[in-house]
């Protein structure tokens, strides 16, 4: 069996290399190249531009997403964790707390938010899935206990917090920079810090990693604690761009992210993806969404195809 | 049944794996087949048994041509193949994994259990063994597993057993259990073809025995007219002066000192030390705590009191993280689920322990980290193309050695190492022994557990031998023998 290997492997390896670090962004360039053709509107400044800002809230999610599905764990509570964090910045700034700080103490929170999730997967031993599912549900029942169910509204106007989620920064939609921004930290953190390498080497074998010294569970919680962060940081943009804060706001934004890591090449079972790849999933299911808007067609069949899109694309790196 | 082989060609792409082997099996004989990692012989077992295809040669089955096209089809005509790694549904009773895929069904597709039991019981006590049958195989020994394999092979009226590696991860108690199936079902006309690295147990048990390397039958010989070094010799290829290195101890200061360790159910009042540049040998059967004693010192399980101190200075070490930092190194028995990340690079599993040295202001500095790397590849002469490869597919010996240099990297006061040369060829074996000295040359104080008795006398200046959780008693190298050290494991005195 082995010797099978040693002679088919390298010629495979050299495609799964290539098909891993360009399969995404070949897919991509595919999807817009189609687009465009169907509707050449695709491709003017101003729907990229929005494309960008649009793409932001399920980019940041599924940046937090990928560390998370790289130590082989998942966070399904990334979209309850948005709703809690927004309600409650936007909470603070009904109460005259300066909108800014409200951010900032919105963030921490969703840290802290992640930093539970991370403690009852360590300390409780407990199934990542099922630690998260239930306090998805927790903090989704917290956000409607909080708001009463009804939307947080006169967040005042503050020229700094509309600019977060509405403005411009050298003509590029402020939601898009952050994502950029927080993509270049994040990729330097996952590919030049023994942080990242921690990171893979949890997925890639937690008992390995273990005896190799690696403190895993302070850095699985460190993990989620990021992930409810990032969440918080895409909340506070949602808040920002709707001007309010919705009990229910992030429903199912979980899976859009789930589904972006998955499409940019991260195995769910852990140790292997990159956090490029996770920024082409999120453009793809961004320019899914623009593009099947821009052709007409109705946001019933858009699930679909963004599912069929999904399953195409997990055969396709199934085959490797 | 007799079974001929005879210049059987296999090879994968271009990758030519025998180059025409010849082998022959006789009733109720056992046979040997010996050789180094990737010499051929679990390929020529494949070929035999339908796994794989012959590209050119003849098999004869009791003179008849006979070529199987997959394992059922062997197993169907007796030949069954018992792989290393056990074929055993671990949630599932032992009655379940023995009639798995056999299930005795009556005509309305019901499962006949009682039947099922009685057959199972009949094999069993002709195996001399008493396993319950509702019994979770999952909790099982290995021993166990392997006679349910056992079993199950002779519920199917095998004639042939083929046998890989199988005393592995066995005790004693089991082996030699394992030994007396053998014999019997020698006396009811079943062969063994019985594939190891442990050159007692081959002679002690086997008829013949047939040596391959690089993919060739070197020679088949009775085993009255051979010995260790000519089986060695050909298995190598060349003379290998000694399996062990000769060990010219300088021994320093006490590394580390254990005192009243204590686990409730696993080990009690374990004291000892090791100094540096000593090696000091754990010896006892397996189950008896040696293994538990070591993942306590290196924090990867508790202790319920009892004290570690590491030169002269009494520590804390709760985690492995405190251990590593404390310069303590631990090679565990299982290389392959937790030493290695097996689809990572040499170069990834290396410096892990270490990571934090290449990144003084946060950033990784690759190049030192390269560097360093290459250093560790070149020291441990590590057979690879590249410090990118997956480890997952060096050889066994390859393997270990990166788990070594992992270690080697963190430059260790005191190494752990738990069945260091388990799954190793005869050539890396020795290496790593080379290894071994070197390291207790610059002053490094190392702890071996081992369950093969002549590399526990051959490398160690002083042996402790662990009986049911216990100390039993401490050997110098000089009066140590095998019978001292079974007497202790087993209790004695």
């Amino acid at each position: 069996m082995n010797s099978i290997n040693a002679v088919t492997k390298p010629k495979t390896n050299m495609m799964n290399a290539i098909t891993q670090k360009l399969g995404p962004l070949l897919g991509l360039i595919i999807l817009v190249v189609i687009v465009s053709i169907l509707n050449p509107s695709f491709l003017e400044p101003l729907n990229i531009l929005n494309l960008l800002r649009q793409v932001a809230i399920n980019a940041l999610i599924a940046f937090g997403m990928t560390f998370v599905i790289l130590t082989g764990g998942i966070d399904l509570s990334v979209g309850a964790i948005l709703a809690l964090s927004s309600a409650l910045t936007a909470g603070m700034m009904v109460s005259g707390i300066d909108p800014l700080l409200a951010i900032l103490i919105g963030c921490i929170l969703g840290g802290l938010m992640g930093m539970v999730n991370g403690l009852f997967i360590t300390k409780g031993k407990m199934a990542p899935f099922i630690a998260t599912l239930a306090t998805m549900t927790i903090f989704r029942g917290l956000t409607l206990v909080y708001t009463g169910g009804n939307p947080i509204t006169g967040l005042g106007d503050n020229y700094l917090f509309q600019l977060f989620g509405r403005g411009y920064f050298l003509g590029i939609p402020v939601p898009a920079v952050t994502m950029i921004l927080t993509f270049v930290v994040l990729f330097i953190i996952l590919h030049k810090t023994p942080f990242g390498r921690k990171t893979y080497a949890i997925g890639g074998n937690e008992k390995a990693a273990l005896i190799s010294g690696i403190k895993v569970p302070k850095v699985k919680v460190m993990i989620y604690s990021l992930s409810g962060m990032l969440a918080a940081l895409a909340g506070a943009i949602l808040t920002s761009r709707l001007n309010s804060a919705q009990p229910t706001a992030g429903t199912s934004y979980e899976l859009d992210a789930i589904a972006a890591v998955v499409l940019g090449g991260t195995s769910l079972s852990g140790g292997k993806g990159r956090i490029f790849g996770t920024l082409i999933g999120a453009l793809i299911i961004g320019t899914l969404n623009n593009g099947l808007n821009l052709l007409g067609v109705s946001s019933f069949y858009q699930m679909v195809v963004k599912g069929i899109v999904i399953l195409i694309a997990v055969l396709l790196d199934r085959k490797k | 049944m007799r079974i001929t082989m005879e210049n059987i060609y296999k090879a994968f792409g271009t990758n030519q794996v025998l180059t025409g082997v010849n082998f022959e099996l006789v009733d109720g004989e056992v046979h040997a087949l010996m050789g180094e990692n990737g010499a051929g012989k679990s390929t020529m077992m494949n070929v035999l048994t339908g796994l794989h295809a012959r590209d050119k040669g003849t098999i004869t089955i009791d003179g008849k041509e006979t070529y199987f096209k997959n394992p059922k089809e062997a197993e169907q005509s007796g030949i069954t193949f018992i792989h290393q790694e056990l074929n055993i549904w671990p949630d599932m009773t032992v009655l379940e994994n023995l009639f798995i895929g056999k299930e005795l069904k009556n005509s309305f597709g019901l499962l006949k259990v009682t039947e099922m039991k009685a057959l199972a019981k009949k094999q069993f006590d002709r195996l001399a063994v008493s396993i319950p049958l509702d019994k979770e195989a999952g909790n099982c020994s290995v021993g166990e597993q392997q006679m349910i394999e056992i079993a199950k092979a002779l519920m199917t009226e095998a004639k042939v057993i083929i046998m890989d590696e199988p005393t592995a991860a066995l005790t004693e108690r089991e082996i030699s259990k394992l030994f007396d199936v053998i014999s019997s079902l020698k006396k009811a006309g079943v062969s063994i073809v019985y594939i190891s690295h442990r050159m007692e147990e081959i002679f002690s048990i086997c008829d013949r025995i047939t040596v391959m390397r690089d993919g060739k039958t070197v020679d088949t010989k009775a085993i009255p007219e051979t010995n260790f070094d000519e089986v060695v010799r050909k298995m190598v290829g060349r003379e290998l002066t000694d399996r062990f290195p000769n060990r010219n101890p300088n021994l320093g200061e006490t590394v580390l000192q254990v005192k009243g360790l204590t686990k409730k159910g696993q080990f009690e009042d374990v004291n000892f030390s090791v100094r540096a540049g000593e090696i000091v040998g754990v010896s006892g059967l397996m189950g008896a705590g040696r293994t538990e004693i070591m993942r306590a010192i290196f924090g990867l399980d508790g202790f319920d009191h009892g004290e570690i101190w590491l030169e002269g200075e009494k520590v804390t070490i709760k985690t492995p993280d405190q251990a590593v930092k404390a310069g303590i190194g631990f090679i565990t028995e299982d290389r392959k689920d937790e030493g290695l990340i097996l689809d990572f690079s040499i170069r990834d599993n290396m410096v892990l322990p270490t990571l934090y040295s290449f990144a003084p202001k946060g950033i990784i500095n690759e190049k030192s980290e390269i560097d360093f790397v290459n250093m560790l590849i070149k020291r441990l002469t590590v057979k690879t193309e590249s410090p990118d490869i997956a480890v997952g597919k060096l050889s066994g010996g390859n393997q270990q050695k990166v788990v070594i240099a992992k270690w080697v990297g963190i430059g260790p006061k005191l190494l752990i190492l738990d069945e260091p040369t388990r799954g190793v060829d005869v050539g890396a074996k020795r290496e790593i022994y080379d290894l071994m000295n070197e390291l207790t040359d610059r002053g490094v104080a190392i702890i071996m557990v081992s369950s093969e008795l002549p590399e526990v006398l051959g490398m160690s200046d002083r042996i402790l031998v662990v009986h049911e959780g216990k100390i039993n008693g401490e050997l110098l190298k000089e009066n140590a023998t095998q019978e001292k050290i079974m007497t202790m494991a087993t209790g004695g005195q």
